[in-house]
C-alpha cells in the first residue's frame, strides 16, 4: 500500500527535476500541471478508499538508530494529502495566467512542484528524519519562491528573513526529533507514538518543547511569526499555496501527527495554548489595521493557525483542529487567489487603491465573498463549522468535561480568546471586503476580470470553501453545538456590525480608525519587528562588523605584515647584490685578507 | 742577491694589480691588472726557486705553466670583452649590472651610487 503514496510524492519531484533541467527546451506548462494533476487524482483515490498502511523503501544503517526511508498512509495523511495536491493543482493552473510572460516561469513552476513533493513527503513520511528532509526542502522552496522577483532588494530580503526565522525554529525541531528518537530507540513515528507511555515526563516535555520551536517557526506562531507578513513579497499564488494553505499548516500537522506526545506533556500544551492566544489576538488586531490586502490575509493566516494550535492544545482529539486546517486551507487559498486576481486588475496591493470593484469582478467578487464568509465563520460556510468545533472543544475542556490535560484557567483563556478572535476576524474580514469591493472606486486602471486560467481555480476552490463544512456533519464530534455556535456567530455578527456602522459613517475613510490610539501599534504589529531588530538583528550585525574589522586588521594584518617584513629584510640583503663586479671582488679580497691575518695571528 | 728584493718588487706588482682590478672601470685595464698580479706571482716563484736551489726547478716549470695559462685566459677574456663591446659599445664593467637583483615590486629602481661617485671623481 505504498505504491500510491510513493507515486504521489515522486511525480511532482520528477516534474521539478524535468522543469529545472530542461525548462528552457520544453514547454513548461504541461510539465508543471500534468504530474500534479495525476498526483491529485491519486491522493483523492487513496483518501476515498480509506487506505492505510506503511511500507519501507530502504533501511539506512547509521551505526546507531537506523533511518527507515518509508511512507505511511493514515486517515490524517490521506486527508492532508488531498488538501495539498488540490491546492497545488489550483495554484499551478492559476500561475499560468498570473505569471504570463514571466521570464523565469519554468523555474517558478519547477519550484512549486518541488515544494509540493516535499510537502507530500512530510505528510506521508513514516520516519521523523525522512519527514525532516521534506520539512527542510519546503523551507528552501519557500525561500526561493518568496524571492522570485529578486530584482527588488526588498523581496530578496524578505526571502532571507523567512528562511532565517524558520531555520531558527528548525534547529529546535531537529533536536526534538533526536530527543524523541533516542528515547524510543527508533525514528519511526509509529514506534515513537507506541513508546510514549514508557517515556519519562522530562524527556517528553523537553522533546515536545523542542518540536514546538520548529512548529512555531514553520507555522508562524508567536515568537517566530514575523516572517510571514514579509513573505507576502512573493507572487500571490505562492502566498496562497505555501504561506496560507500548506507549508504553514505543516507545523500544525506535526502537532496533530505527534499529538499523543504533546498530550503526555501538559506543560507544553499550556505553552502552546498561551502562544496560540497571543498569536490569534495580536495577529487579528494587526490584520485589522494593515492596509496591504495581502498583509491582512497574512496576519489572518497567523491568527487562524493560532486557532488551530489552540484547538490542539485544549483537545484530546485532533479532529477539530484538522477540520479547521483543511477548511482554512481551502478558504484561505481561495482568498489569496482572489486577492491575486484583484491585485492583477488594480495593479496595487493597497486597499486604499481599491474600492468599488464589486460590479466589475463578476467571478472574483462572489468567490471572495464566500472566502470572507468562511474566514469570519458565518453559517453555512466551511469556516463556521470548523471554528465551532474548536470553540466547542475549548468549552468542554474549560468545563472539565473531558479534553486535554490543561488547567481549566488556560482552557477558559483559550475560550475567551477564541470568541474575541471570532469578533476581530469578522471585523477585519468585513473591513477588507468593504474596502475592496464597495465605496468609491479609487483606481484609475481599466478594471477587467482575470483570464480563464485564473478564474477557473477560483471557482473550483470556492466550492469546498463554501460547502466543506457539511462534510463535518458525518462525524459526531464535529457537529455544531448550540451554545458555542450561538456565541461564535454572535461574536462574528458583533464584529461585522461594528465595522459596517463605522464604515457607513464615511465610506471614503478606513474603518480601522475605530482602533483609535491603538492603530499605529497595530499597524506596526505591536513593534515586534522593531523589538527583534533592537534585540537580535543589530547586535548580530554589530558583531559581524566587528568580526570583519578584526579579520581585516588582525588576520589580514598579520599576513600582510609578515610579507612586508620579509620584503624589507630582503631589501637589506639586496644592498649587497648591486651588480657591480668590483664590489664583489673587493669582498673576496677582504675575505682572503681576513683569513690570512687570522691564520697568521692564530697559527 | 737577497730574496727580499724580488719579494718586495713582486709585492708592489701584486698591490698595483689589486688596485687595478678593484678601481679601474675599463675591462681591458682590469685584465691587464690581473696579468700584473699573475706576473707578481711568477716573480715570486722564480725567486724562491733560485733561493731554495731546487734541483728539479719546479718553480720555473710552474712559472712556464702560468704564463701559458695566462695567455689562454687573456685570449678568452679579450674575446669576451670584444663581444661585450660589440653588444653595448662600452666595456665599463660597473655598467654591466644585468645580473644584479632587480628592484622589488613597488620600489623605485635605485640610482647606482658607486657609479655616480666614479663619475664625479673622473
Amino acid at each position: 500500500m505504498t505504491a500510491a503514496p510513493a507515486a504521489i510524492v515522486g511525480l511532482p519531484f520528477l516534474a521539478a527535476l524535468t522543469g529545472l533541467l530542461l525548462g528552457r527546451k520544453i514547454s513548461p506548462i504541461p510539465v508543471a500541471v500534468i504530474p500534479t494533476a495525476i498526483a491529485c487524482a491519486l491522493a483523492i483515490w487513496v483518501a476515498a478508499v480509506g487506505a492505510s498502511g506503511a511500507g519501507t523503501l530502504t533501511l539506512i544503517r547509521t551505526g546507531g538508530i537506523p533511518i527507515e526511508v518509508g511512507l505511511e498512509v493514515g486517515p490524517l495523511s490521506a486527508l492532508i494529502g488531498v488538501l495539498v495536491t488540490v491546492v497545488a493543482l489550483a495554484v499551478q493552473i492559476y500561475s499560468i495566467g498570473y505569471l504570463k510572460g514571466d521570464p523565469r516561469y519554468s523555474s517558478y513552476a519547477a519550484f512549486i512542484s518541488l515544494f509540493t513533493s516535499a510537502m507530500l513527503l512530510v505528510v506521508y513520511a513514516a520516519d521523523l528524519l525522512v519527514l525532516y528532509v521534506g520539512w527542510e526542502i519546503m523551507g528552501f522552496c519557500s525561500y526561493a519562491l518568496v524571492g522570485h522577483w529578486w530584482e527588488d532588494r526588498a523581496n530578496s530580503r524578505a526571502a532571507v528573513k523567512a528562511f532565517l526565522v524558520t531555520r531558527l525554529g528548525d534547529v529546535g525541531f531537529l533536536f526534538g526529533i533526536f530527543v524523541l528518537g533516542f528515547a524510543a530507540d527508533s525514528f519511526r513515528i509509529a514506534d515513537i507514538l507506541a513508546q510514549v507511555p514508557q517515556m519519562s515526563a522530562v524527556t517528553l516535555t523537553v522533546g515536545a518543547l523542542l518540536l514546538l520551536a520548529g512548529v512555531a517557526g514553520k507555522s508562524a506562531q508567536v515568537p517566530l511569526h514575523t516572517w510571514l507578513p514579509d513573505a507576502m513579497a512573493g507572487p500571490t499564488p505562492i502566498s496562497a499555496l505555501i504561506h496560507a494553505a500548506t507549508m504553514v499548516a505543516a507545523g500544525v500537522f506535526i502537532v496533530a501527527r505527534l499529538h499523543p506526545v504533546f498530550l503526555a506533556a501538559p506543560i507544553v500544551l499550556g505553552t502552546l495554548a498561551v502562544m496560540a492566544v497571543l498569536g490569534m489576538l495580536g495577529a487579528a488586531l494587526a490584520a485589522l489595521a494593515a492596509d496591504d490586502l495581502k498583509r491582512v490575509l497574512a496576519y489572518s493566516t497567523v491568527s487562524q493557525l493560532a486557532v488551530m494550535a489552540a484547538g490542539l492544545a485544549v483537545a484530546d482529539s485532533i479532529r477539530p483542529a484538522v477540520f479547521h486546517l483543511i477548511s482554512h486551507g481551502a478558504f484561505k487559498a481561495l482568498l489569496f487567489l482572489c486577492a491575486g486576481a484583484v491585485i492583477h486588475t488594480v495593479g496595487s496591493n493597497l486597499m486604499s487603491d481599491m474600492g468599488g470593484l464589486a460590479r466589475a469582478l463578476t467571478v472574483t467578487f462572489p468567490a471572495m465573498t464566500i472566502g470572507f464568509m468562511a474566514l469570519a465563520g458565518l453559517p453555512i460556510a466551511s469556516g463556521f463549522f470548523s471554528k465551532d468545533a474548536i470553540l466547542a472543544t475549548a468549552e468542554h475542556t474549560a468545563l472539565g468535561d473531558g479534553g486535554a490535560p490543561v488547567a481549566p484557567a488556560i482552557a477558559w483563556l483559550v475560550f475567551a480568546a477564541l470568541l474575541t478572535t471570532a469578533a476581530l476576524t469578522a471585523a477585519y474580514a468585513g473591513r477588507a471586503w468593504l474596502r475592496t469591493f464597495f465605496g468609491e472606486r479609487r483606481t484609475e486602471h481599466a478594471v477587467h476580470e482575470a483570464p480563464p486560467t485564473m478564474r477557473w481555480p477560483i471557482v473550483v476552490l470556492a466550492v469546498p470553501a463554501l460547502l466543506l463544512g457539511f462534510a463535518g456533519l458525518a462525524v459526531p464530534e464535529l457537529r455544531p453545538e448550540l451554545l458555542s455556535s450561538v456565541l461564535g456567530v454572535a461574536a462574528a455578527g458583533l464584529g461585522l456590525g461594528v465595522i459596517y456602522l463605522v464604515w457607513r459613517g464615511d465610506r471614503a475613510l478606513d474603518p480601522a480608525r475605530l482602533l483609535g490610539p491603538l492603530r499605529p501599534a497595530c499597524e506596526r504589529a505591536f513593534y515586534v519587528d522593531e523589538l527583534y531588530a533592537a534585540l537580535f538583528v543589530r547586535p548580530v550585525l554589530a558583531a559581524a562588523r566587528l568580526t570583519v574589522a578584526a579579520d581585516h586588521t588582525v588576520v589580514d594584518g598579520a599576513v600582510r605584515g609578515s610579507g612586508r617584513a620579509a620584503v624589507s629584510l630582503a631589501g637589506l640583503l639586496r644592498l649587497l647584490q648591486r651588480g657591480n663586479v668590483q664590489t664583489y671582488v673587493t669582498g673576496v679580497f677582504a675575505g682572503v685578507l681576513l683569513i690570512v691575518v687570522g691564520v697568521v695571528m692564530l697559527g | 742577491m737577497h730574496i727580499v728584493y724580488p719579494l718586495v718588487v713582486s709585492a708592489l706588482l701584486f698591490s698595483i694589480g689589486i688596485y687595478g682590478v678593484l678601481a679601474r672601470r675599463n675591462a681591458i685595464l682590469v685584465l691587464m691588472s690581473v696579468e700584473l698580479m699573475l706576473n707578481a706571482v711568477n716573480l715570486n716563484l722564480v725567486a724562491f726557486d733560485v733561493w731554495f736551489a731546487d734541483r728539479l726547478h719546479s718553480g720555473q716549470v710552474f712559472t712556464l705553466f702560468i704564463i701559458v695559462i695566462a695567455a689562454a685566459e687573456l685570449g678568452v677574456g679579450l674575446a669576451i670583452v670584444l663581444a661585450v663591446f660589440r653588444n653595448r659599445r662600452s666595456v665599463e664593467i660597473d655598467r654591466l649590472q644585468d645580473l644584479a637583483e632587480p628592484p622589488g615590486p613597488g620600489e623605485e629602481p635605485e640610482p647606482d651610487a658607486a657609479q655616480e661617485l666614479e663619475e664625479t671623481r673622473s
